[in-house]
C-alpha cells in the first residue's frame, strides 16, 4: 500500500476518532476520504483551502490539509506565512507528489523545492518519510500535538521502516569512513551505492527541527555527504551549523536548481538527478578524489 | 492602568490623535471609525469573532479597542515605535482582542469561513481596494455554495479600487449567493440594520458606502 493511500484511510478514520481532527481540501483528495461534517473540500481553491485550516485551529481544531506538493506549499505559500506561521496556528500538512512522483504531469506538478520554501519559514516540523509504516507514525505524532507539521508523502519507498525522527546510524564505518546522511526514500540507494565502501550511513526523516546533536555524535570523520530527495541543499545550512567548529567538507546531494523538461518514468528522473545507486555513488567517488586530491 | 469603561463614540477622534499626535486622522482610519464603533457597541455579542482584515488604517480599531476597555489607554502612546505593541498593521499576537494579525490584503475573510464552518459567528471587515486580491472571492464563492449563514462582510467601499467594481460591489456578493446591501456607511442605525440582518441560508454582505 502506498503512502497515500494508507493516509487517506487513516485521515478517515482519524475524522472519526478524534473529535478535534478537521480535513481540509480543494478537490484532490476528496473522492477518497469519506464525506464527515468536519471534512471540508472548498473546491479548487488552495488559498481559502489554507486560510480555513487558519480558521479552524482558531476554534481549537486539528487541521489536516492535504494535496498535491505544489498546490500545497507553493500557491498558498503566502497563507502558510500568514494565516499559519505569523497567526501561531497548529496545522499539519500532509502532500503526495514529492519531488517528482508526477513525472509524467510535467513540472506544473513537480515541487523539488518544498522543503526549502517551507524551511524558510519559523516553526515548522518537516517530515521527510522513507517507508509506509514511517508515515503513519508521523501522522499520529502529528495528531498529537498543535505544532505546524508537515508530511511529505511519496511513492518512492525504502524495504523497511526506520524511526528518523533522530539521526540513527544505519551501517558504521570506520573512525575515518565517509560519512553519509541519507533523507527518507533516498536511503536505499545510499546503502547499495555504498555497500563495498568504508561508509558510515545514517538515517534521518524529521529534516526540521534539524538532529544536530545526532549529527555531531555520530560524524567522526571530516567528510560528509547529504543526501535529500528534494532541492540540493536544502539542509546543508543545518549540517554546516551543527559542525561548525570541526573542520570538514560537505557534499549536498539532492534535485539540482533548474527547470527539468521531462516526463516518463520517476525512476528515470531520480536517475537523470543522479540521486539512483549508480549516481549517488559516482558522487561519492568523486568526492573522495577531490578530497585526496587536497591533501 | 487605566481601562476606560465610559468612553463613546465622540472620544474617538481624540484617542486617534493620542496615537498619531495629529488632529486630522488618515482617510483610510477615518473611513472605518462608525462601522467599528456600532458594531463593537450596538452589534457583537457575547462569543462572536470580528476580524480586521483590511489592516490598513488601524488608529481607529486600536481607538475603539481602547475605548472599549480592552487595551488601556497608556498603550495608544508610542504607536508604531519598536517597543509597542501597537503597529501600522495589527498583530494578535501582540495586542488583547485584535483576532487575527492583518495587512497582507485578502487573508481575513478565508480565516473567517473556517470559523463559521464549526458554528461560529463571525464579522470581517474588508475593503473595496482589498477585494483586488483574487482570494477574497475564493472565500467569498465557497461562503455562497455552503450558505454560511453566520458570516457577515463588510465591505467599507471609499472607492479605492484602481479599477473600481463596474456594477457594484454588492452585485457580485448577491451573485454568489449571499445576502447583500448597500448603506450610508455614516448611518449608524442604518448599519446596526444591516449587520444584525441575518438570513437563513446565506452569508451577508452590507457595503458602508463612505465618501470623503
Amino acid at each position: 500500500m502506498t503512502m497515500r493511500e494508507r493516509f487517506y484511510e487513516l485521515a478517515a478514520e482519524a475524522l472519526w476518532e478524534n473529535e478535534r481532527v478537521a480535513v481540509v481540501l480543494a478537490d484532490i483528495g476528496a473522492a477518497k476520504i469519506p464525506a464527515h461534517p468536519r471534512r471540508f473540500n472548498v473546491g479548487i481553491r488552495e488559498q481559502l483551502m489554507i486560510g480555513v485550516a487558519a480558521g479552524l485551529a482558531l476554534e481549537g481544531y486539528r487541521p489536516i490539509v492535504h494535496s498535491y506538493t505544489p498546490f500545497l506549499i507553493e500557491r498558498p505559500y503566502e497563507q502558510i506565512k500568514l494565516d499559519l506561521g505569523h497567526q501561531d496556528l497548529g496545522a499539519v500538512l500532509v502532500s503526495y507528489g514529492a519531488s517528482y512522483d508526477a513525472s509524467t504531469e510535467g513540472r506544473t506538478h513537480q515541487a523539488p523545492e518544498d522543503v526549502a520554501a517551507l524551511a524558510a519559514l519559523p516553526g515548522w516540523t518537516i517530515e521527510v518519510p522513507g517507508h509506509v509504516e514511517e508515515s503513519e507514525l508521523m501522522l499520529a505524532r502529528a495528531l498529537g500535538n498543535d505544532d505546524r507539521v508537515y508530511i511529505r508523502l511519496t511513492d518512492e519507498t525504502n524495504a523497511a521502516p526506520i524511526d528518523g525522527s533522530r539521526l540513527t546510524v544505519v551501517r558504521r564505518g570506520s573512525d575515518e569512513a565517509l560519512f553519509v546522511l541519507a533523507i527518507g526514500p533516498t536511503l536505499d540507494p545510499v546503502l547499495e551505492a555504498t555497500l563495498d565502501l568504508d561508509a558510515t550511513v545514517a538515517y534521518l526523516t524529521r529534516v526540521r527541527p534539524f538532529d544536530a546533536d545526532g549529527l555531531r555524535a555520530a560524524v567522526l570523520g571530516t567528510d560528509v555527504v547529504l543526501v535529500e530527495p528534494y532541492l540540493a541543499g536544502a539542509s546543508a545550512g543545518e549540517v554546516s551549523a551543527a559542525l561548525s567548529d570541526r573542520p570538514h567538507r560537505l557534499l549536498a546531494l539532492g534535485v539540482p536548481l533548474g527547470e527539468f523538461r521531462h516526463y516518463g518514468e520517476s525512476a528515470e528522473h531520480r536517475a537523470a538527478h543522479g540521486l539512483d545507486a549508480q549516481g549517488i555513488r559516482a558522487s561519492l567517488e568523486r568526492f573522495q578524489r577531490s578530497g585526496r586530491s587536497l591533501d | 492602568m487605566a481601562i476606560a469603561t465610559e468612553l463613546g463614540y465622540d472620544d474617538l477622534p481624540a484617542l486617534m490623535t493620542r496615537l498619531t499626535g495629529d488632529e486630522k486622522h488618515d482617510w483610510s482610519a477615518l473611513s472605518t471609525l462608525d462601522m467599528l464603533w456600532v458594531l463593537y457597541d450596538r452589534v457583537l455579542q457575547d462569543g462572536d469573532r470580528f476580524l480586521l482584515s483590511k489592516g490598513h488604517g488601524p488608529t481607529a480599531y486600536y481607538a475603539l479597542l481602547a475605548a472599549k476597555g480592552v487595551i488601556p489607554l497608556e498603550l495608544l502612546d508610542g504607536f508604531g515605535t519598536f517597543d509597542s505593541p501597537l503597529g501600522h498593521h495589527p498583530d494578535r499576537k501582540l495586542v488583547p482582542g485584535v483576532e487575527i494579525g492583518s495587512g497582507s490584503l485578502g487573508h481575513g475573510l478565508s480565516i473567517a469561513v473556517g470559523r463559521v464552518l464549526v458554528g461560529r459567528r463571525v464579522f470581517v471587515l474588508v475593503g473595496d481596494g482589498e477585494l483586488d486580491e483574487g482570494s477574497n472571492w475564493e472565500a467569498v464563492q465557497y461562503a455562497g455554495r455552503a450558505g454560511l449563514d453566520g458570516l457577515t462582510v463588510v465591505v467599507v467601499d471609499n472607492d479605492s479600487a484602481t479599477h473600481g467594481w463596474p456594477g457594484g460591489i454588492e452585485s457580485r456578493f448577491a451573485a454568489e449567493g449571499w445576502h447583500a446591501v448597500r448603506v450610508d456607511g455614516r448611518d449608524h442605525a442604518a448599519l446596526e440594520a444591516a449587520l444584525c440582518n441575518q438570513v437563513a441560508g446565506k452569508p451577508v454582505c452590507v457595503v458602508a458606502e463612505v465618501r470623503q
